[in-house]
């Protein structure tokens, strides 16, 4: 199914590669969730993995991002090889993500919630904790500033005080993608950023990120159910079904392609 | 707006409480300088089992251990080696820790329960272990006797007014130096991995090595207050360490409330003042103490002073009270 305008495809992916998994393999028990996936993230574009449920994308994430470690192939983040690491040493190189079904500090304020995010940027330790030395007390300032500024970014300056698990649904989506961006990522990941959203919260979650990636120069890779969305903000769809890759491009292709729709709508006998 | 309570009286609680513990041993009989004493130690068990339930959540019912041996280390080094003390107060500090971090590297990845049963199992060897007199040091079950009370330069602590103040202060230290952890990027961390510890993970923080320093700071503790209960009893043996130990700490914590200072210190009177009050009724006290605490679950399960809360009831309640008189 390599049509000619595939040639066309080398152009449409500018910027050095940010993500690059190489025959990564990822397998529980004996179900392969990943099966020798390949994929590349470019700087500077959203990226987006889609496919049936089950076809391993959040597995993808979950390795990518250092929860699980793969049983082959690799990961190389910036060029260089992050394959088994340790979730929190991926977020200090610069890989930050939210998760399907919320997961923030419930009994935490809001405020703390995000300067989480800092504290792979932070490093003092027990002594100057006990001994409150002015390097503490300047990087607590920085903590809290950055965070109530990233609060504010995200519209929830007046809310920094309340506990996470008292805010809106929608609102404490905006909290778990703050927290994020605080700990000053190079890729954010998002696991179906728009689950439980209505469409206006979608929308408004969509223009904010692109908002984001074009002044933070960042670059995004998101699990998306919404095809509206998929379509609408993505630079470069990769399709995933039964664990392997099975097409990629950008979304006007992928919208078409018989391969996909198959996957998505079953194989018509 | 005028009819908020005035700075000085939403402030007064605190000064006004130590006020109370110093006026109070220039007043008490040494009954109750005794009691208080042991309220002393009781809270700094408290306060360490909080670092690593209230704080990060983990699971430790084996917290006698690291009072053992603190008590034990206390007790061999001063009877074999006739050091001071006082100077062996941070010594049993350090070797509990340092025992918390070889005994809980292994299992620290443990979640929930797992980690809850090694725990009580650590606590039960370390009880045994004193009992089978390795290498002749422990002295089995009849334990260590014949420490030396703490003497400070020529200022020797031997009344129950001395040791009074001994334990308060070595308690206020703890609250302050717990309250810094609490309120620095440690604490946070701590906090985020008891709530959720994948989302700390993604976070980047540093789950096991945040963990482990929860152990080594509460075990530390643990031992320094060991250290204090053997120098006032100026014996020790397996039998104060063993499992019951380790739920009154527990307790402590769970009827204060998870994470919170003021919350260790009601907790850790109400397990050792009730049985002291209710001392005519000895052989009823654990039904007492048991339908306490059914009722506590029921209606109050974030404990009597649940962290954050707790102050700001206090004051919602002062302010209510002012607002009325006004």
């Amino acid at each position: 199914m390599r049509s000619p305008s595939d040639s066309s495809r080398v152009e449409s992916r500018r910027g050095d590669v940010v993500v690059q998994t190489a025959a990564l393999t990822k397998v529980f028990g004996g179900l392969t969730a990943v099966d020798r996936l390949d994929f590349q993230v470019h700087r500077g574009e959203i990226a987006a993995l889609i496919g049936p449920n089950g076809a391993g994308k959040t597995t993808v994430f979950n390795v990518v991002t250092g929860i699980y470690r793969p049983e082959a192939g690799s990961v190389l983040f910036q060029g260089r090889d992050i394959t088994g690491w340790k979730a929190h040493r991926i977020v200090r190189e610069g890989v930050a993500r939210t998760f399907q079904n919320i997961r923030l500090f419930p009994n935490l304020t809001c405020l703390e919630n995000v300067m989480a995010g800092m504290h792979c940027r932070t490093s003092a330790g027990v002594a100057a904790a006990l001994l409150r030395t002015p390097k503490l007390l300047r990087e607590e300032r920085e903590i809290r500033a950055a965070a109530e500024s990233r609060l504010a970014q995200v519209g929830l300056a007046g809310s920094a005080d309340e506990l996470a698990r008292n805010i809106p649904y929608g609102r404490q989506r905006m909290l778990e993608v703050a927290r994020a961006l605080a700990s000053g990522p190079h890729l954010l990941v998002l696991d179906e950023p728009s689950s439980g959203l209505n469409p206006r919260e979608t929308e408004d979650l969509m223009s904010f990120i692109k908002a984001v990636i074009r002044d933070e120069h960042l670059t995004v890779l998101l699990i998306e159910h919404d095809m509206r969305v998929v379509m609408g903000i993505s630079d470069w769809v990769t399709v995933m079904d039964g664990g392997r890759k099975i097409a990629e491009g950008p979304p006007a292709r992928i919208y078409h392609d018989p391969v996909v729709i198959e996957a998505y709508l079953g194989g018509r006998k | 707006m005028t009819s908020r309570l005035p700075l000085l009286l939403r402030r007064i609680p605190l000064p006004l409480a130590l006020l109370a513990f110093a006026a109070f041993p220039f007043a008490a009989s040494d009954y109750l300088l005794d009691v208080a004493y042991f309220f002393g130690i009781y809270t700094l068990l408290g306060l360490s089992l909080n670092v690593v339930l209230g704080e990060v959540g983990l699971y430790d019912l084996g917290h006698a251990g690291f009072y053992a041996i603190g008590a034990y280390a206390t007790a061999i080094l001063n009877t074999q080696l006739h050091i001071p003390v006082l100077i062996l107060l941070p010594v049993s500090f350090i070797a509990a820790g340092l025992f918390a971090f070889i005994v809980t590297s292994p299992i620290i990845h443990l979640r929930g329960d797992y980690l809850c049963i090694v725990t009580i199992g650590m606590g039960e060897i370390v009880r045994l272990a004193l009992i089978n007199n390795p290498l002749g040091l422990t002295g089995g079950p009849n334990g260590v006797y014949g420490i030396d009370t703490p003497t400070l330069g020529f200022l020797s602590i031997d009344t129950s007014f001395g040791y009074y103040w001994l334990v308060w202060i070595v308690v206020g230290i703890a609250v302050i130096a717990l309250r810094r952890l609490q309120r620095s990027r440690i604490g946070r961390a701590w906090n985020y991995i008891r709530e959720d510890e994948t989302a700390a993970q993604t976070s980047g923080v540093n789950v096991r090595n945040h963990k482990l320093l929860a152990f080594v700071v509460g075990a530390g503790l643990a031992g320094a207050a060991g250290c204090l209960y053997a120098s006032k009893l100026l014996v020790v043996s397996p039998e104060s360490f063993t499992f019951w130990e380790s739920c009154l700490m527990f307790s402590i914590v769970l009827i204060g409330g998870m994470g919170s200072v003021p919350g260790v210190i009601i907790g850790a009177a109400a397990v050792t003042l009730f049985p002291e009050v209710f001392r005519t009724f000895a052989s009823y006290r654990m039904v007492f103490f048991g339908v306490a605490m059914i009722l506590m679950m029921m209606f109050r399960p974030g404990g009597l002073w649940p962290r954050r809360r707790g102050g700001a009831e206090a004051r919602d309640l002062l302010e209510r009270l002012w607002r009325r008189r006004a």
